[in-house]
């Protein structure tokens, strides 16, 4: 580890202990611990989400994807992006009229009982447990890359910062870390992305066709097929990324942090910019390290391309940049899986303890003793299982997650904002349903299934072909509701009304929130 | 809206008043309409990458169709969003005219 390392590695320490140790002193109550007190302005939302959903795999993941297979590693920018619309357009303002906590909080704005809860809360558990173990053991890999010391030491520093900035200080320092890696990624992004067009001249168009020939693909370097051949499972991903953004529930956990619904808008026009800008450059990125780095210096670096952005840093700014951007990758780690604490910890000792087990009956001051102990779970879980994964190619469980959000969540919270005969059962029917299809095709899919020894979890032929089986589970979602729905009588008219109303109109937001 | 709080909202009232039933409808047809539409735009893509040739052609330079329509959905996400709230501030001013005329009716 060098001095510029170390030294910018000490300082993301230093600074997010320090908010930390601010937030603390603000983080009495269960509002404040789940939601920051929900007094977020648009803005800092709008940075906050953005630090929440650029992850690792999005930063280092995709400038990697672009760096070996051009235009094919590009499809998820385009997928995580225009997710957002789906967010603003069908998901905020509902959920932040409806909801107070969690997804459970807002289904049952409508059916209070413990099943719907439950199964709200199941779903939510399994993502946050995917989706943290695929950033963990990245992180673990990538910061025995960076820094040069062992996976279960790097695990271990992540595990305990992200444990630190939750258990202590909640939503507030948890907010305040991702608005500041979102502040540091799109610096870095942006310096590195200056630097890339800088030696083309500045030229979009110069920028092509020295890549139309930089790499050993030659033309084919700049159009789709170099990493997707199969059109059905390329449709699927990208169905899964688009529709999972809606119902992933760290993100969805953001628009309680703000007062209304014109607040929650406003934080997605924040976010779309962010996000989008940043996903503009990392064509730059990418196309960088392929050209002044190389694809076989990325490659063994790192298989999966992990390491091409570090390297286009070190190789364009020298040991302060590569120092700078591991620093910034370190930051975009922490910032994630402390999202993700919160919002297992939230289902865990909100949902599950305080509204089933307790029904609610349960005191402030338990809430928010219940909520830390829930984060500690979650946290111990979550590192032990990445301890225990190191060897696992995990990398495909990020686009698992988007897949059960969009399978499993997503025809939930649409039915219930939009559809008035839906009822508890249907509700039931479509977690379950979306849930446990999800699962069992990835669990027979190339993912986990290979021939060949050691390409993935077990050795042997997989039952379906698609990597992402969204092109069906989330169809299955949405009709197990339905099915669900109709298989039941229950129907309760007069309480859709009440939904409809706040849903439409934040009527009655004061009583549910602060 | 702290002028709510402390009193029941007869929620079913202000669900059949004609005023919200109009809002409603059009709030969600609109909602619905540009969904569809930024969807089906979307999904394209894939369609057309992995089932036809039309955009791997060249169009300036070295650079082909597809980095356009990628770049074109870049746009559309920027432009529908900032269309969107447009829109849902005229929704919400009709949202607050429906609360009044709720509100005249309740003390009457």
């Amino acid at each position: 580890m060098s001095l510029p390392s170390i030294v910018m590695f000490l300082a993301i320490v230093a600074v997010t202990l320090y908010i930390t140790y601010w937030a603390s002193k603000r983080t009495s109550t269960a509002s404040d611990f789940y939601t920051a007190g929900g007094g977020l302005k648009g803005w800092q939302n709008g940075l906050a989400i953005s630090g929440d959903y650029l992850s690792a795999a999005s930063f280092l993941g995709i400038a990697g994807s672009v760096a070996l297979y051009g235009y094919d590693g590009f499809y998820f920018s385009i997928g995580y992006l225009v997710a957002y619309l789906v967010v603003l357009y069908i998901v905020a303002e509902p959920l932040r009229n409806l909801g107070k906590f969690t997804l459970a909080d807002m289904i049952t704005a409508r059916f209070e009982m413990a099943k719907v809860r439950g199964a709200a809360a199941l779903s939510t558990i399994v993502i946050v447990l995917f989706y943290m173990i695929a950033q963990l053991v990245g992180a673990g890999a990538l910061i025995q890359l960076l820094f040069g010391i062992p996976y279960w030491a790097a695990v271990l520093i992540v595990g305990v910062m992200m444990t630190i900035y939750v258990l202590f200080g909640g939503m507030t320092a948890t907010s305040w870390v991702q608005i500041i890696k979102a502040v540091l990624l799109m610096f870095g992004t942006a310096i590195i992305s200056i630097l890339v067009l800088l030696k083309f001249d500045f030229s979009i168009i110069r920028m092509f066709s020295e890549m139309a020939t930089a790499t050993d693909a030659g033309e084919a370097y700049l159009n789709p097929g170099l990493l997707y051949k199969n059109g059905i499972n390329t449709i699927s991903t990208l169905l899964a990324l688009v529709l999972g953004t809606a119902g992933l529930p760290h993100i969805l956990m953001r628009f309680f942090t703000v007062k209304d619904a014109q607040t929650a808008r406003s934080s997605v026009i924040w976010a779309t910019w962010i996000v989008g800008i940043f996903y503009v450059l990392t064509i730059f990125l990418g196309f960088g390290a392929a050209a002044f780095v190389g694809k076989e210096t990325i490659v063994a670096a790192n298989p999966a391309g992990n390491m091409a952005a570090p390297l286009l840093a070190e190789e364009l700014g020298g040991d302060i940049l590569f120092a700078f951007v591991s620093a910034v990758a370190f930051a975009t780690i922490l910032a994630v899986v402390a999202g993700l604490v919160l919002s297992g910890a939230s289902a865990l000792s909100h949902d599950i303890y305080g509204q089933i087990v307790k029904k609610g009956k349960i005191t402030e001051k338990e809430q928010v003793i219940a909520a830390r102990i829930g984060s500690l779970v979650i946290s111990v879980i979550s590192i032990l299982l990445a301890l225990g994964a190191q060897t696992l190619n995990v990398a495909f469980l990020v686009s698992l997650a988007f897949c059960i959000a969009a399978s499993a969540n997503l025809p939930v919270i649409i039915y219930t904002i939009y559809w008035k005969r839906f009822n508890s059962n249907g509700a039931v029917w479509a977690i379950i349903g979306g849930l446990i299809t999800a699962l069992v095709l990835v669990a027979v899919s190339p993912n986990v299934w290979n021939p060949e020894p050691g390409k993935a979890i077990f050795v042997g032929t997989p039952l379906v072909s698609l990597t992402n089986p969204a092109i069906i589970s989330v169809p299955v979602g949405f009709i197990c509701g339905w099915i669900g729905t109709i298989l039941s009588k229950e129907t309760d008219y007069a309480k859709y009304s009440e939904v409809e109303v706040r849903a439409q109109t934040g009527i009655s937001v004061n009583k549910v929130s602060h | 809206m702290a002028k709510d709080s402390g009193k029941q909202i007869d929620y079913e009232r202000i669900a059949k008043m004609e005023s919200f039933r109009q809002l409603s409808r059009k709030k969600n047809s609109f909602l619905w309409t540009m969904a569809v539409i930024f969807f089906v735009l979307y999904m394209l893509l894939p369609v057309l990458t992995s089932y036809t040739e039309i955009l791997h052609q060249k169009a300036i330079g070295e650079i082909t169709w597809v980095w356009f329509y990628s770049f074109g959905l870049f746009i559309m996400v920027w432009g529908l969003a900032h269309f969107y709230v447009g829109r849902a501030n005229k929704f919400d001013k009709e949202a607050r005219e429906i609360i009044d005329e709720y509100e005249r009716g309740a003390g009457q």
